[in-house]
């Protein structure tokens, strides 16, 4: 971590990410294991990346030679598997753990060691997945990876393995991280921070938390079903059996769909909280807001079928899953045209963050469209599995998500850092991101609709397709080459940007009553709040309010010191220790039973030692009055 | 850690339900995958060839009990009634064990039987159903017996009520799938 | 509402193809609106395919159930990109309008919302969703209805990795990834997979389905224009999904009546050739109907001279590519199950020979 020497805390005068090694695998302050999420994430956006530019490179001309049938196979579904779970998510979670108890203001999250554990284990996870490049063979049956071509015998190799077990680890990391992130926001919210005052993006990553709960569950279910069917020899997806693969298919995406939502919501969160810090308005229309991200969410339950129109399951289910999926777009709608109504009337400032927030809604747009367009069962059967779908979603994964995750890693970056990022570069990234990404994935939809399928690792000459796919080759390479230029940013923020002050946007929420970095301990005092913008109203007093928010009080920045004494919580082996018993186990179901006792041995005795050790224990951090002198 | 809490309810509470809810989407869909592939396998044995309806019925009677048991245990470490709540969290153990008991003797006799997990869609549906519940038991004996030992050494007092608030809640959870599986599988075939 | 009333059975209605632009203006309104826009979109395509070759588009449909899918298609098309002008230039708008400038007071008005926009952009979207389901729904439930006609021709498409397997089920015999179908007759394909789930599509003769191992989809279609249709595996298969290629020949009624009489009488391969076939093995998984040969796991080779193409539609039927293929399958068709018999070159020339007799 460079991250470590340049960024002080300006009241302790030392860098709250100081410390060797040893404090980071110990480590249960939620700003460092957000540190470490966001940096695992950001090397797999890379890997996942490259992934990416060897497929464009494949499809660039007919008949193409680069890499086989085989290689491709893998390539995309790594690169699927790695952005979806690699990248999209983690970014995410870096997010939710360092925003969520600084915008509710609470001193960590509800479990400081779970969050360490899901941590770790996410990260051992993801090692596993991708040690399969290196020893066996990687997956390549798709991110989907429909029954029964990964049946054992029709995928005889480790890659499916390999894929399975490490989507139950990541599965696993993702439902603990859930169960703390609802916890913390629902029962650690600052006096006065009501549910209806909480920052959108606490609000939206307290829907996806939701949707994580009840909809990994049903891919466990699915996964733990493929792997009986490898190892234990059941028929859970043999046709031969009795059994179906279309099991899988309804497990999957009653998994699938609402991780579609757990992917986007975070963006649509932080989209909602930088337009009205950069138009100086508060966001229009804040309640519905609100409840079309709540009603997203809860109809992203009853849609899964929407993915399996071609499926044969009958006009009776293709239509209540064409009305189903129709219905989300009216609350999707709503949400946009709030936005619209956000920049509305304000003085808008067109600095980085607001770029990629807006950008996000304009491209969010065009995705959104394309899908409501394969709503209509009868157009998709012509629109899918081809590569109509894969403008689609890549307008919805890179346009939504990717876009607004950068929206907040602009609008946030000061904060975790301490350090401002560089315009000039922000805005290159942005324009060079934009150009790029529409030069890649609008052709597809041409391409699409000129009837071209996904997963194909080479078509013919005369197919008339590839003069597009050399131009979303080449949109690949500026894609590519601007979020180059966004690593280039970052390391020169780390090593020479300019300082950050607290509140570097004149913002409104209670991130930035604080310092830049924030203390260890978050808040010096506990905040009292009485508005949604409780900083705003302290800046700017209830002026030129619309007539009901007069009477709102604002909430201050905070003191340089704590009035009293904060104990926090102390450093742990024992959550990574656990992961690694817990990975151990999964893992080793690769090699046999003797590695796989011996995690399950570790992650016993890990949950123990884990349960019977104090949280707080002495010498552990302590601030306050006094503190200095020792307890 | 838990000093001030915006719905007044622990967190370590809160996060069990909050986990139960997340539970209830593995059994749904455990249970719901059972009921798709019902009447489906292709050769036998059957669930009307080999359920043993009485013995489960007395296990599920066992595994009520121990929740009732479960119920009194907290309410002894509430009132600080240090025997009464060793002996019905031995109580729980006990029928938790009893429970457990009755599944491998119902698993190995299935077994002799011909039902295995590659048997048909029954056994695999049946065994993954079943064995998932009987582990999360397991998984609850373990915790129980873990509080019991932490009674015998009176580290467990009233001001640590919620430990076993949040144990119970887990064990009611584990009971109320088992009547949903009692009722699916074995009484409405 | 007229247009949109099931007894318009739509494989009566003439198509949008067939129709002159005159007929178009006479029909009620709102068909006319979905016809217009249907149409515009076929013409907008090649503009937009900058002229390439458009024998896989899926905006161009050649039978009946092409061409109900391509009338919601432009209709939805048309509908969301008039919503993308009309929001993204909202957007922009706001954007430009509301910019930051220099003499600006301190803060903006600070608006919070207002309810009747609110219900206003909530309703809106809602009624244009409702008009898109309406035509949605007709179709969904017509397409899948049972076929219309007396006699539909009845295909059973089996799936393999990696070709195609077509059952003429009334008339008697069994060819691989080349399909003939008459103009003008109802088809029903029956569809199902021998190992994993692929999926037909030939983009042309409208949607595609999934072929899933174990259970039957239906299609059915009447094509109405003669032609050669490509078309491909649309679901993921394995490692030569790819290469899981297809061809669809529409012909006319009395050409497809002597194809299937053909088709339908048994072969009589070169005798040389034919040793050479039972010799190499290639009768374990290969059938020449008329003859000993009779495997099953492989593509039926009867008449397969008079294929157009060899190895799923992937390489053209020429004795140079039939021997390249027996030379090395695996080299063309990565992960092929049809081994590499190491045959002799003048075991290949025989084959070769032989099977471009089989017509």
């Amino acid at each position: 971590m460079s991250a470590e020497a340049t960024t002080v805390d300006a009241r302790t005068g030392e860098s709250i990410y100081a410390g060797g090694w040893k404090s980071w695998l110990t480590t249960v302050d939620h700003k460092r294991i957000a540190v470490l999420y966001g940096a695992t994430a950001l090397i797999y956006f890379v890997v996942g990346g490259i992934q990416a530019l060897v497929i464009r490179l494949q499809l660039a001309g007919p008949e193409s030679t680069l890499v086989g049938a085989d290689t491709y196979n893998q390539l995309f579904t790594m690169h699927g598997t790695t952005m979806v779970f690699l990248v999209l998510m983690p970014l995410a979670a870096a997010m939710f753990n360092y925003m969520i108890p600084l915008m509710i203001g609470a001193r960590d999250v509800a479990f400081p060691r779970l969050n360490a554990f899901s941590f770790w284990t996410f990260l051992l996870g993801s090692i596993l997945l991708n040690l399969s490049f290196f020893f066996g063979g990687a997956p390549d049956a798709g991110w989907f990876g429909y029954a029964n071509l990964t049946s054992e015998r029709y995928s005889p190799g480790m890659g499916i393995d390999y894929w399975m077990l490490s989507l139950q680890v990541l599965g696993v990391a993702s439902i603990a991280s859930a169960v703390n992130f609802t916890v913390t926001i629902l029962n650690m919210r600052a006096p006065g921070m009501t549910m209806m005052r909480m920052p959108l993006f606490v609000w939206m990553s307290l829907v996806v938390q939701v949707l994580i709960l009840l909809a990994f569950p049903a891919i466990t279910v699915g996964l733990v079903f493929l792997m009986f069917d490898r190892f234990f020899g059941t028929h859970f997806y043999i046709p031969a059996a009795g059994g179906t693969p279309v099991l899988w298919q309804h497990l999957f995406w009653i998994f699938g769909h609402p991780e579609v939502y757990i992917l986007i919501l975070p963006s649509f969160g932080i989209v909602s909280d930088v337009l009205p810090t950069f138009s100086r308005k508060p966001l229009f229309g804040r309640p519905f807001v609100i409840f079309s991200g709540i009603a997203i969410g809860f109809l992203g339950f009853g849609v899964w079928s929407h993915h399996m129109f071609t499926t044969g399951l009958g006009p009776v289910a293709d239509t209540a899953f064409a009305i189903g999926t129709m219905l989300i777009a009216i609350p999707t709608g709503v949400k946009i045209f709030n936005w619209i109504g956000t920049l509305w009337g304000g003085h808008i400032r067109f600095r980085t963050p607001l770029l990629f927030a807006v950008g996000m809604v304009a491209m969010f747009i065009i995705g959104g469209l394309s899908g409501i367009m394969h709503g209509s069962p009868p157009v998709d059967w012509q629109q899918h599995d081809s590569y109509f779908v894969v403008a689609h979603l890549h307008y919805v994964f890179f346009g939504g998500t990717v876009l607004g995750l950068f929206a907040g890693v602009y609008y946030w970056w000061p904060k975790v850092t301490g350090r401002m990022l560089d315009e000039g570069l922000g805005k290159i990234h942005f324009w060079t991101s934009l150009v790029g990404m529409n030069l890649t994935f609008f052709p597809m939809h041409f391409l699409g609709m000129d009837g071209m399928p996904r997963r194909v690792y080479t078509y013919a000459a005369g197919t008339g397709w590839a003069d597009w796919n050399l131009v979303a080759t080449i949109g690949a390479f500026v894609v590519g080459l601007g979020t180059l230029v966004f690593y280039v940013a970052a390391v020169k923020s780390l090593r020479s940007g300019e300082p950050a002050p607290g509140d570097p946007w004149d913002g409104a929420t209670l991130e930035w009553t604080m310092s830049s970095p924030p203390p260890e301990y978050n808040f010096a005092e506990t905040p009292e709040v009485h508005s949604a913008r409780p900083y705003w109203l302290h800046k700017y007093g209830p002026t030129r309010e619309a007539s009901t928010h007069t009477m709102e009080e604002g909430t201050p920045p905070q003191p340089d010191e704590p009035p009293e004494r904060i104990h926090l919580p102390s450093p742990s082996w024992w959550p990574l220790f656990t992961a690694f018993g817990f990975a151990l186990a999964a893992g080793g179901a690769l090699v046999g039973l003797a590695p796989v006792l011996l995690g399950v041995a570790i992650l016993v005795t890990g949950v123990f030692l884990w349960a019977f050790q104090p949280l707080e224990r002495p010498g552990g951090p302590v601030y306050g009055p006094s503190a200095a002198s020792g307890d | 850690m838990e000093h001030r809490t915006s719905f007044g309810v622990p967190h370590r509470k809160m996060a069990m339900w909050v986990f139960i809810a997340s539970e209830c989407m593995f059994f749904g869909s455990l249970i719901a995958t059972y009921l798709a592939y019902e009447g489906r396998s292709l050769s036998g044995p059957t669930p009307e060839e080999i359920l043993n309806i009485p013995l489960t019925s007395v296990s599920t009677f066992v595994l009520l009990m121990s929740s009732l048991s479960m119920v009194l245990a907290l309410d002894a470490v509430q009132r600080d009634d240090r025997l009464w709540a060793k002996v019905w969290t031995g109580g729980v153990i006990f029928l938790g064990g009893l429970f457990l008991a009755g599944q491998v003797y119902e698993f190995t006799h299935f077994y002799h039987e011909g039902l295995t997990l590659e048997a048909n869609l029954f056994g695999a549906t049946f065994f993954v159903l079943t064995g998932f519940h009987g582990a999360h038991v397991t998984v609850g004996v373990v915790w129980m017996t873990t509080l019991l030992v932490m009674m015998f050494r009176g580290t467990l007092g009233p001001d640590r009520a919620t430990d076993v608030e949040v144990a119970g809640l887990y064990w009611h959870f584990v009971d109320v799938v088992w009547i949903v599986i009692f009722t699916l599988v074995y009484l409405i075939q | 509402m007229r247009s949109f009333a099931p007894a318009e059975a739509f494989p009566e209605t003439p198509t949008i193809a067939e129709r002159t632009p005159h007929e178009l203006s006479d029909l009620p309104s709102p068909r006319r609106a979905l016809g217009a826009a249907s149409r515009a979109a076929v013409a907008l395509a090649p503009l937009l395919l900058s002229g390439c070759a458009v024998s896989y588009s899926t905006l161009e449909p050649v039978t009946d159930f092409g061409r109900a899918i391509l009338d919601v298609y432009g209709a939805v098309l048309w509908v969301t990109i008039g919503i993308f002008v009309v929001v993204e230039a909202l957007l922009l708008f706001a954007l430009w309008r509301f910019r930051s400038r220099p003499d600006d007071p301190d803060v903006p008005e600070q608006v919070h919302g207002h309810t009747l926009v609110e219900i206003g952009w909530t309703l809106a979207p809602a009624l244009i969703l409702f008009l898109i389901a309406i035509p949605t729904v007709q179709t969904v439930f017509r397409t899948q209805a049972e076929p219309p006609g007396e006699d539909p021709l009845e295909i059973r498409v089996v799936g393999n990795q990696w070709w195609w397997k077509f059952e003429y089920l009334d008339l008697g015999f069994t060819t691989a990834n080349e399909m003939h179908v008459p103009r003008g007759r109802t088809v029903r394909l029956t569809l199902t997979s021998d190992d994993v789930i692929h999926s037909f599509w030939v983009p042309r003769l409208g949607g595609k389905r999934d072929l899933n191992p174990g259970s039957e989809n239906t299609l059915w279609f009447t094509a109405d224009t003669t032609g050669v249709y490509e078309g491909h595996c649309a679901e993921l298969c394995g490692t030569s999904h790819a290469n899981m290629r297809l061809r669809v020949f529409v012909d006319e009624p009395d050409v497809f009546e002597a194809w299937a009489e053909e088709m339908a009488s048994p072969a009589e391969p070169d005798s040389a050739g034919f040793q050479a076939f039972l010799a190499s093995g290639c009768a374990a998984c290969h059938a020449i109907d008329g003859t000993p040969a009779q495997g099953r796991m492989g593509p039926n080779l009867t008449r397969i001279g008079d294929r157009t193409t060899i190895a799923a539609a992937m390489l053209p039927n020429t004795p140079d590519e039939m021997a390249a293929w027996l030379r090395d399958p695996d080299s063309l068709k990565p992960g092929v199950l049809m081994p590499d018999l190491e045959l002799s070159e003048e075991r290949i020339d025989l084959l070769v020979r032989m099977m471009e007799d089989l017509r």
